[in-house]
């Protein structure tokens, strides 16, 4: 055999050898390189109780009540599926807001609350100028596109 | 075609080729940056959340692509270098390796300095993050092979190793926003259907992706050039491309 050939089944042999060892390793990783929980994850006990874990879902709209002194602020998250109610002290990033995706730190209460230590937005991937997403919604609501004043 | 391809891979034939290339190259990039940015920071609408502070897409994005790109073009060519010897691809190999550190780090960056204000934090441990910096440690590696022998050919052999086993990397930082969870937004461009991204503001970051596709084109030649003036001191070809000032 060449040694040029030899040299090519070595790479080959490589690169097949590191992908299987990929491929095994994120199947073993699996799940645990999940980010964040969802609330069914939540609802169904997949989430580690008495440990801190990560919630991440949508703020169901209409639901954040502000506390009328501190900066305590409820608000429960949703996958469209379940909800789970939110606590958290302190301040929010930008782009917090009703129908925002956000991921929350912090542990489950023996209420059921998920008392947050930390909240952090999760942008979506979508990049539109104001008009554009007003023009949307509008559309989706049924409504007539405002004429820009 | 094959001896095209000889000549092509000829350092003395591509050291000349890659100096009458690289002032066409430098003004392409120059233009194509100022018309992207233009377009971008003036032209480009501001977004309907996150106001200005999206404009930072313009940089970061076409970055992390290069990040990726320049990763798949530095690993063949060391692939190529490990199985023909051909001292072509390690040179492209060797002066690809510190670019596309560079774009990894500026990628990283300003997405740290997004995510602070829009995100809450400068830095997370999710799966796109985290392979973003691996990936940025595997390119130090290989800088750090490069320079570790006496020998240039045995240093660019062992790099090129080290980047072909970095390989596995690739897809997983491409995927990772679909197969976990992570607070990394999912993919804009490369998604199957449209872009979910308005018109005015994709065409600016695809002319910023284009320009620095010509940039590293620029650098990676002019990095060549000494790199093989370097590796080829002794021989005929320079001495005669020195007297002749090319």
């Amino acid at each position: 055999m060449k040694p040029r050939r030899q040299r090519m089944i070595f790479v080959a042999v490589m690169l097949l050898g590191v992908a299987l060892a990929g491929v095994l390793v994120l199947q073993a990783i699996g799940e645990n390189m999940l980010y964040f929980y969802s609330p069914t994850q939540i609802k169904s006990g997949e989430a580690p109780a008495n440990h801190t874990v990560r919630v991440g879902g949508l703020v169901v709209e209409g639901s954040v009540r502000r506390e009328t002194q501190g900066v305590t602020v409820n608000f429960e998250l949703t996958d469209t599926a379940e909800r789970i109610a939110v606590v958290y002290t302190g301040i929010l990033p930008d782009l917090f807001r009703e129908g925002q995706g956000i991921v929350a730190r912090g542990r489950i209460g023996k209420d059921g609350v998920f008392v947050a230590e930390e909240v952090l937005a999760k942008h979506d991937e979508n990049y539109m100028p104001p008009d554009v997403a007003e023009a949307l919604e509008t559309a989706r609501s049924g409504g007539q596109v405002k004429a820009k004043p | 075609m094959w001896y095209w391809f000889h000549r092509f891979a000829s350092p003395a034939y591509f050291y000349r080729f890659a100096g009458k290339a690289i002032p066409w190259l430098a003004t392409l990039t120059g233009l194509l940056l100022l018309a992207g940015l233009y377009g971008g920071l003036v032209l480009a609408p501001a977004d309907y959340q996150q106001g200005d502070s999206y404009r930072i897409i313009f940089i970061h994005v076409p970055s992390a692509w290069m990040s990726l790109f320049i990763y798949v073009v530095m690993a063949t060519a060391g692939g190529i270098g490990l199985i023909w010897h051909i001292k072509l691809a390690e040179v492209i190999a060797a002066c690809s390796a510190p670019i596309g550190a560079s774009f990894t780090f500026i990628a990283l960056a300003t997405g740290s300095l997004w995510g602070k204000p829009m995100w809450g934090t400068w830095w997370v441990w999710d799966a796109r993050l985290t392979s973003e910096l691996i990936l940025l440690f595997l390119y130090f590696g290989v800088i750090a092979l490069q320079s570790a022998g006496e020998d240039k050919r045995t240093a660019s052999r062992a790099s090129a190793i080290l980047a072909l086993v970095g390989v596995i990397n690739i897809p997983i930082i491409h995927f990772s926003v679909e197969w976990w969870n992570t607070l990394h937004q999912g993919a804009t461009v490369s998604k199957m259907g449209a872009p979910s991204i308005h018109t005015s503001m994709l065409v600016p970051l695809l002319i910023m992706a284009l320009a620095c596709k010509f940039y590293y084109a620029t650098s990676l030649l002019m990095r060549a050039r000494v790199e093989l003036l370097e590796r080829e001191h002794n021989s005929n070809w320079i001495r005669e491309a020195l007297k002749n000032h090319e």
